[in-house]
């Protein structure tokens, strides 16, 4: 299993690096929406009632890292679609003697993928003066729960793809992502919320992944096991929904 | 216009505006996505009317301006689209050997932008008077704010045109959607541009159009009538339709030349 992930993971990630249509997009997509929040919106840190301690741009911060570990899973979804459409992914099947290890090899590719935007979106965050208020270990908690968020969505596109197997699955992959994600406490915390939105994100368990990054980022954690248990219980629900897509790609031969 | 003209682009209209409404994958995100991103700003970004300077108490009145951009990105991607696909299938070639004028081939292709430009606006305005929002131009304004919505979209639909002929392929017009969406990104799109207090972000929303092209449909929901924003709003739209169209030329002329 682990010869098929890494030969499944190499050529992913070989892709990605030598395709600039697949390079740019993953890395300007974050960086935009991190500009465009984080400068755009600055006044909204002034508003009464926000009184989020590292500053605005550290509370974007981690939304856009959420976001660009989730998009990082599907963007390999996308991926894994097209291969299969091509006929690459059947020869995967026909030559893997594990196949469980062509989903790990995707994975392991997204995350290589969402690495290299964390870095620069890092970067990027600190050169425009991001403010980090957490210790050396909350930062690394951080990045952990976006590892796990970048798992969990790279399961749920890969179900999806290997369901669907061709590009044309891609709003199916993308859009109940972008739904969830944007239904959560984006703009101010939780508590600013009101009415129908409030509700809805008192529900979702985005809400509960981004206050505990606020947290670890502002060196105030809260929600700390529950985020954890929410990104495990998603990583796991979804390795479920992926074997199934791997049984249905197997079943249609 | 002569009868000749009239004929060749009545019947190109005639087909885009059939090819459009037989296409609800072209429609329906055209209508839904502006709509699902005004819900979620107008919940998320409410208690930005708390700023000292903000011009209105209601939000949704303020973030109804940036669907009807948001619809007109779309025209983008919608009439390229459609015409890279001419391109792809030896259509525009076929059209070639007829005596068509490319004027007549460029302004009929339009035909579906115009409509969905109409069908947006309509759609955007209901849902947001609906949903709160205020219209304080009137009923009158109503009917500028569609001849404002049908102009940008139409305008921002020969960029389209202009990049399938360029490029000659969907997926290349595809691929400029991201970036139409970046002059969206870092306009005065969630926040007066006055309330823009990063500098650099103040300084790019100020040089870009989208900012000016946003006040103009907010100065007939906040203000009522202010004749220089809604002049600067068509004034940019008029512009960015006679240099897409003038690009859209060159570039079939040379696409034929190639053929």
């Amino acid at each position: 299993m682990i010869t098929v992930a890494r030969a499944v993971a190499w050529r992913s990630i070989h892709n990605f690096l030598t395709n600039p249509a697949f390079l740019v997009p993953s890395l300007l997509f974050p960086l935009f929406f991190f500009v465009s929040f984080a400068g755009g919106l600055a006044a909204i840190g002034e508003v009464p009632g926000f009184d989020f301690p590292s500053g605005y741009t550290a509370f974007q911060f981690v939304f856009v890292l959420l976001q660009s570990a989730a998009f990082g899973g599907v963007f390999t979804g996308f991926a894994m679609a097209r291969d299969f459409e091509t006929g690459f992914g059947r020869r995967y099947m026909l030559a893997a003697s594990r196949r469980s290890g062509i989903v790990a090899g995707y994975s392991l590719a997204a995350l290589f993928r969402s690495l290299v935007t964390w870095v620069v979106l890092t970067a990027v965050a600190l050169i425009a003066g991001m403010d980090v208020g957490g210790s050396g270990g909350e930062i690394v908690a951080l990045y952990v729960l976006a590892l796990l968020v970048n798992v969990a969505a790279t399961l749920w596109a890969a179900g999806v793809a290997l369901r669907v197997r061709s590009i044309q699955g891609g709003p199916l992959m993308q859009f109940p992502v972008f739904l969830i994600l944007f239904l959560a406490p984006v703009y101010v915390p939780l508590d600013l919320l009101s009415g129908w939105i409030h509700t809805i994100a008192s529900i979702n368990p985005v809400t509960a992944l981004l206050e505990a990054g606020r947290g670890f980022i502002s060196g105030d954690p809260v929600l700390v096991g529950a985020a954890f248990a929410i990104a495990l219980a998603l990583s796991f629900l979804f390795s479920i929904w992926a074997r199934g897509g791997l049984r249905s790609a197997e079943a249609a031969g | 216009m002569n009868d000749g003209l009239r004929n060749q682009v009545g019947q190109l209209a005639r087909r885009s505006v059939l090819r459009t409404l037989r296409q609800p994958a072209q429609i329906v995100p055209a209508l839904v996505f502006p709509m699902f991103l005004l819900a979620v700003n107008a919940g998320g970004l409410k208690d930005a009317t708390n700023l000292p300077g903000f011009p209105t108490d209601s939000y949704i009145t303020f973030i109804l301006a940036v669907p009807f951009i948001q619809g007109a990105l779309f025209s983008v991607m919608n009439s390229g689209t459609d015409l890279a696909r001419d391109i792809e299938t030896g259509f525009l070639n076929r059209l070639a050997l007829t005596p068509l004028r490319g004027a007549a081939l460029l302004s009929g292709l339009l035909a579906g932008s115009f409509l969905l430009g109409v069908v947006q606006a309509v759609v955007y305005l209901s849902v947001g008077l609906i949903a709160g929002a205020e219209l304080a131009a009137g009923p009158a304004g109503a009917l500028v704010i569609l001849a404002l919505s049908v102009s940008i979209t139409v305008a921002f639909g020969t960029i389209g045109l202009f990049a399938a002929l360029r490029f000659g392929s969907g997926e290349a017009v595809q691929g400029l959607f991201p970036v139409f969406f970046v002059f969206l990104f870092l306009s005065a799109m969630a926040l007066p541009l006055d309330l823009l207090t990063t500098d650099w972000f103040h300084t790019i929303a100020s040089v870009n159009p989208v900012t000016y092209l946003l006040e103009a449909f907010r100065s007939l929901l906040i203000e009522g009538w202010n004749l220089p924003d809604l002049a600067l709003g068509f004034g940019i739209a008029a512009a960015i339709g006679a240099l897409g169209m003038l690009a859209a030329t060159s570039a079939l002329k040379t696409r034929l030349v190639r053929t």
